[in-house]
């Protein structure tokens, strides 16, 4: 003897009686999207707030940030040449009108820091760009078409994955002369396979999940399928990456302007740690040409590592919601 | 005496917010040999009982109440009994099984392990053992040497069995042990199950959310909904005559197909099962359930007698209050 | 729009001589990996042949069961009707037409319900936009009457029994549960105005108390709207509650196909038999159960494809009556055993007169 089935009114989830009336004058989607999607960055930025280690970065970066646009505000240029009268004594450690000391030539270290500021985080800005727009879109075409077009582009990936960073750079400074275009140039080449390889991963999985299957099943083409459902939930990978790979770009810059392949005419930290380790700075025991520049490469590779940890934990989402 | 007997179970898990009650004031008892069904749906609580039976939820999980084993506390417990009561008297068939086999290791050492673990025998004697076991689930004693990736869905179930049987347990919980697998294989395993359990006079706890697979297996039902019990019983009244409406819509998910009454008339509760953290007032069924009256909302009823032996959480059953004119009871007849 | 609002049955009479969907002859093979060894020794891949040789009818405003175990090639078919899966063989009709022609035109009229509401919503978008992605896709800027996008994203919710549908319209998908998902799924299909549907399990991941009140939606619309529904399951107690026409599926073909109260209460084909004894509580579990895993799309037998694990085989029922030579060997089509009701089963032909190897018959359901 079974029970009766109930039988009730197909009610729906929500036990309101009445239309809530709205309460502005009815909005476009487009608008109530923009609306929506501001709502969400005020959401992320709070708790990203609530983020001591994200925030702590932040303030490091930003300091960074700072020095690179005010430079020359902060310390008048004509300091990096030798031949500039505000120059002092050679080799002086820290004084009053020299807080972090002397070099070789008599500039001013604090300085040659500042304006090197400026050179090291645009060469990592820049070769960073260079990464993220060649991964990003490899990995997306492979990921997202699979045939020949993987294959093709996952080959190339391969190759030049394994292109070796240093003698590439030896090379090619070689060629074309040392500068920090060369530099942008070897770090972009190099880095942008890694890239490739992580969101072609992220696609793959995207590719199969069921809400991309709907809207193919609508009728979507591909173009709408990659740009409304595909990067946007590639974004906060993409997002972190990038964040990454910029901390990773400034101390590669500084790896190479240190072995010479920068730039000699401009200051960056990698330069100006070339030119201490040349005149045998650590071994004169002149630490004040050395430790400046060292510890602002430190410093600033901390503080992306730092933003980038707390973007995982906040942007890894809805997981953490229920 | 009975086999397990536990008394006000209360588990809540730690969240931000605070502490969230999944479980909130169970009683079940289960004798030697008895077989006990358990079900209800997402977030009713059922999965937790069968971690805090062996204390084996995650860490910060408070758990009050009391848990007796063969007469034992197991929430007093010392470590190491608890390790050695752990798979010899009671052991578990995980929700996910299949899944719960390590990939890289032959399913026979994984099974040798459970037994070598608590010293009942040495590799040697152990390895027999399993053959044994195997056979008993109804596999090929050669499977010993076989890497979970070569057996299908159902067969890495009966290996999860014979895990869960390797030491000779005197209760078996089993939480979801047929979900994922197809209807024909499901009923494979579930006749091992009742095979295995008369064989070896085992208790069992089944916890599902499939109430039809219990009638075939269980002698008494237990329905949960929303971390308490709300309805106990023999099996067969409990799923034919149900007393209390949530039971009455959860079995009438489960089609008898022949029976007209089924036809073009699908049935179901509005709304969805209430989340832990937002629990409603007074009964907690009383949003969804089409017997809902004014006392509903406010009191929180307890299990009341609808026979002996069988007990719903209705407050339409409480003899002391008033009835409304003309109130149906349900199961009592006009 | 006016035909589409008479009832269903109406719809039905109107349309009885033309089927809304013609599959027929489908075949969708997948090809599986060799591994490096054995490919270098010229093994050649693993052909699964996931749906092989299925041909089936639907018209206006009916609702057919497509039913069978994991690795029949239910879902592979349905699919396969919805333009996302290649067919190697056979043709699939809409309207008289094939639809590989407009296929984007076909799209707006069929829409798929899926198994899974969690992943079929894209959750960075909000309810609103996943209702509204089909019309943005098929640039649909205003209802036939003059409706804006936002009001018809608000009826196709209204319809699918989330009320009132302004209130959702900001959520996001993990805010709701899994009932409204699968609302807001069938919202998302409902925005089109399509004439029929295609729902792969549509219930199997929601709680078992929420089931019937989704089914019961499916229902309505077939009444209110004249929808035509094609129902992925492997739930025969599904099939009994909201299908006129059940076909049983297994390794690639229909087994048995006809009206719903035919085949469930009386099945001609011993797997459709089997599957009804183990529906839980048919009778215990002293009745005979199948032996053996669902088996592999990859390794079809000869002959009827279901004779190794037929119970009438194994117990001589099929000797005695003089056809397991057939059953090992002869491969055969579904035969119209009776008025509307087909089974491809040599026993059962045989036993009900039908013993000669015929045409096949049109499934007329």
């Amino acid at each position: 003897m079974r029970p009766q089935p109930t039988s009730t009114e197909p009610l729906a989830a929500a036990p309101a009686a009445h239309i809530e009336a709205p309460k502005e004058p009815p909005r476009t989607p487009k608008q109530i999207a923009r609306a929506r999607r501001k709502a969400a960055a005020k959401r992320v930025w709070r708790e990203y707030r609530k983020n001591k280690m994200g925030m702590a970065g932040l303030i490091i970066l930003g300091l960074f940030i700072f020095v690179a646009i005010f430079a020359p505000l902060l310390a008048s240029s004509c300091g990096l040449d030798p031949t500039c009268p505000s120059t002092g004594p050679q080799l002086q450690p820290p004084t009053l009108k020299y807080p972090l000391g002397t070099d070789d030539l008599g500039r001013s270290v604090l300085t040659l820091t500042i304006w090197g500021t400026r050179i090291s985080m645009t060469v990592g800005l820049v070769s960073t760009a260079i990464t993220m727009v060649i991964g990003t879109t490899i990995g997306l075409i492979a990921g997202y078409y699979g045939a020949w077009r993987e294959t093709v582009l996952m080959r190339m990936t391969d190759w030049f994955l394994v292109l070796p960073f240093l003698p590439l750079a030896i090379v090619l400074a070689t060629l074309l002369g040392p500068s920090f275009y060369t530099v942008i140039f070897v770090i972009g080449i190099t880095s942008w396979p890694a890239t490739a390889r992580v969101i072609r991963a992220q696609v793959l999985s995207l590719k199969t999940r069921p809400y991309v299957e709907r809207a193919r099943a609508l009728g979507a083409s591909d173009w709408h399928l990659v740009t409304r459902h595909i990067l946007p939930n590639v974004g906060p990978l993409i997002f972190a990456n990038t964040v990454l790979i910029v901390a990773v770009a400034i101390l590669s810059e500084s790896t190479l302007s240190f072995l010479g392949l920068g730039d000699p005419l401009h200051t960056s930290w990698g330069t100006i740690l070339e030119n201490s380790f040349g005149a045998g700075a650590p071994f004169a025991g002149n630490w004040w040409w050395v430790i400046p520049p060292g510890l602002a490469i430190v410093l600033v590779v901390l503080s992306f590592t730092m933003i980038g940890y707390a973007l995982d934990d906040i942007l890894n989402p809805k997981l953490r919601a229920r | 005496m009975s086999l397990l007997s536990v008394r006000d179970l209360v588990v809540s898990y730690p969240t931000q917010g605070g502490p969230v009650p999944a479980v909130r004031g169970v009683d079940i008892e289960i004798g030697t040999g008895e077989v006990l069904g358990l079900a209800g749906e997402s977030g009713c609580g059922k999965s937790t009982i069968a971690g805090a039976l062996l204390r084996l939820l995650p860490t910060g999980t408070e758990v009050t109440g009391s848990i007796l084993l063969n007469g034992e506390d197991v929430l007093g417990m010392k470590p190491r009994r608890l390790r050695a009561v752990r798979w010899t008297e009671t052991s578990i068939v995980f929700q996910g099984a299949m899944h719960a086999l390590n990939p890289v290791q032959r399913v026979g050492e994984q099974i040798e392990e459970a037994i070598v673990i608590h010293q009942q025998a040495g590799q040697r004697e152990a390895r027999v053992r399993v053959g044994g076991l195997l056979e008993q689930v109804g596999l090929p004693p050669r499977r010993i040497r076989d890497y979970p990736h070569e057996l299908s869905g159902g067969q890495k179930q009966r290996v999860m069995i014979a895990m869960a049987l390797a030491c000779s347990p005197s209760l078996v919980v089993a939480d979801e042990p047929t979900t994922a697998l197809d209807v024909m294989v499901q009923a494979q395993v579930l006749k091992l199950l009742k095979e295995l359990q008369r064989e070896l006079g085992l208790a069992m706890l089944f916890i599902t959310h499939d109430l039809s697979v219990l009638i075939e297996v269980c002698d008494r039902l237990a329905i949960m909904y929303a971390g308490r019990i709300v309805e106990e019983g023999p099996a067969q009244s409990v799923f034919y005559e149900s007393v209390h409406p949530y039971t009455r819509a959860l079995a009438a998910a489960f089609p008898a197909i022949g029976e007209g009454r089924f036809r073009k008339a699908p049935s179901g509760l509005p709304g969805d099962p209430p989340y832990p953290q937002d629990l409603p007032t007074g009964c907690t069924f009383h949003p969804r359930c089409p017997l809902a009256f004014e006392a509903c909302p406010h009191i929180d009823p307890g299990l009341f007698e609808v026979s002996p032996g069988w007990r719903a959480a209705c407050l339409l059953l409480d003899s002391a209050k008033p009835v409304l004119e003309g109130a149906r009871i349900p199961g009592r007849g006009p | 729009m006016s035909e589409r609002t008479r009832p269903a049955e109406q719809a039905m009479d109107l349309n009885e001589a033309a089927p809304l969907l013609e599959v027929r002859d489908l075949e969708v093979t997948f090809a599986g990996r060799v591994g490096l060894g054995a490919g270098l020794v010229g093994r050649k891949a693993t052909v699964s042949r996931a749906v092989d040789g299925v041909s089936l009818q639907l018209r206006q405003g009916e609702v057919l069961a497509l039913a069978g175990e994991s690795g029949c090639g239910k879902t592979t078919t349905a699919r396969a009707i919805m333009g996302l899966e290649p067919p190697r063989e056979g043709q699939i009709l809409f309207q008289g037409k094939p639809i590989t022609k407009r296929l984007r035109a076909y799209r707006r009229k069929v829409q798929m319900i899926f198994q899974d509401p969690t992943g079929a919503l894209n959750p960075r978008q909000t309810i609103y936009e996943s209702v509204a992605e089909g019309l943005r896709i098929h640039r649909i800027h205003h209802g036939p009457n003059g409706e804006t996008e936002q009001e018809l994203v608000a009826r196709a919710l209204s319809r699918a029994g989330m009320r009132p549908p302004e209130r959702f319209f900001l959520n996001y998908p993990h805010e709701l549960s899994g009932g409204q998902r699968q609302r807001v799924v069938i919202a998302g299909a409902l925005v089109l105005d399509p004439v029929m549907l295609v729902a792969d399990e549509p219930v199997s991941n929601l709680d078992a108390s929420v089931r019937g009140e989704i089914l019961r939606l499916l229902l309505q619309l077939r009444d209110d709207l004249g929808l035509a529904i094609l129902v992925v399951t492997h739930d025969l107690g599904l099939a009994w509650t909201i299908a006129d026409r059940v076909a049983v599926m297994y390794l690639g073909r229909i087994v048995e196909i006809g009206p719903a109260e035919d085949v469930l209460t009386k099945p001609l084909h011993p797997y459709t038999k089997a599957l009804l004894n183990v529906v839980p509580e048919a009778g215990g579990l002293d009745r005979p159960i199948l032996t053996g895993e669902p088996p592999d799309p990859t390794r079809i037998p000869p002959g009827c494809r279901f004779h190794p694990r037929c119970p009438d085989v194994a117990s001589g029922a099929a000797r005695a009556a003089g056809v397991e030579e057939r059953c090992r060997g002869e491969d055969l089509v579904l035969l119209e055993l009776r008025p509307g009701h087909s089974a491809a089963c040599h026993l059962a032909a045989f036993a009900l007169g039908k013993g000669q190897a015929a045409t096949m018959a049109p499934p007329q359901g």
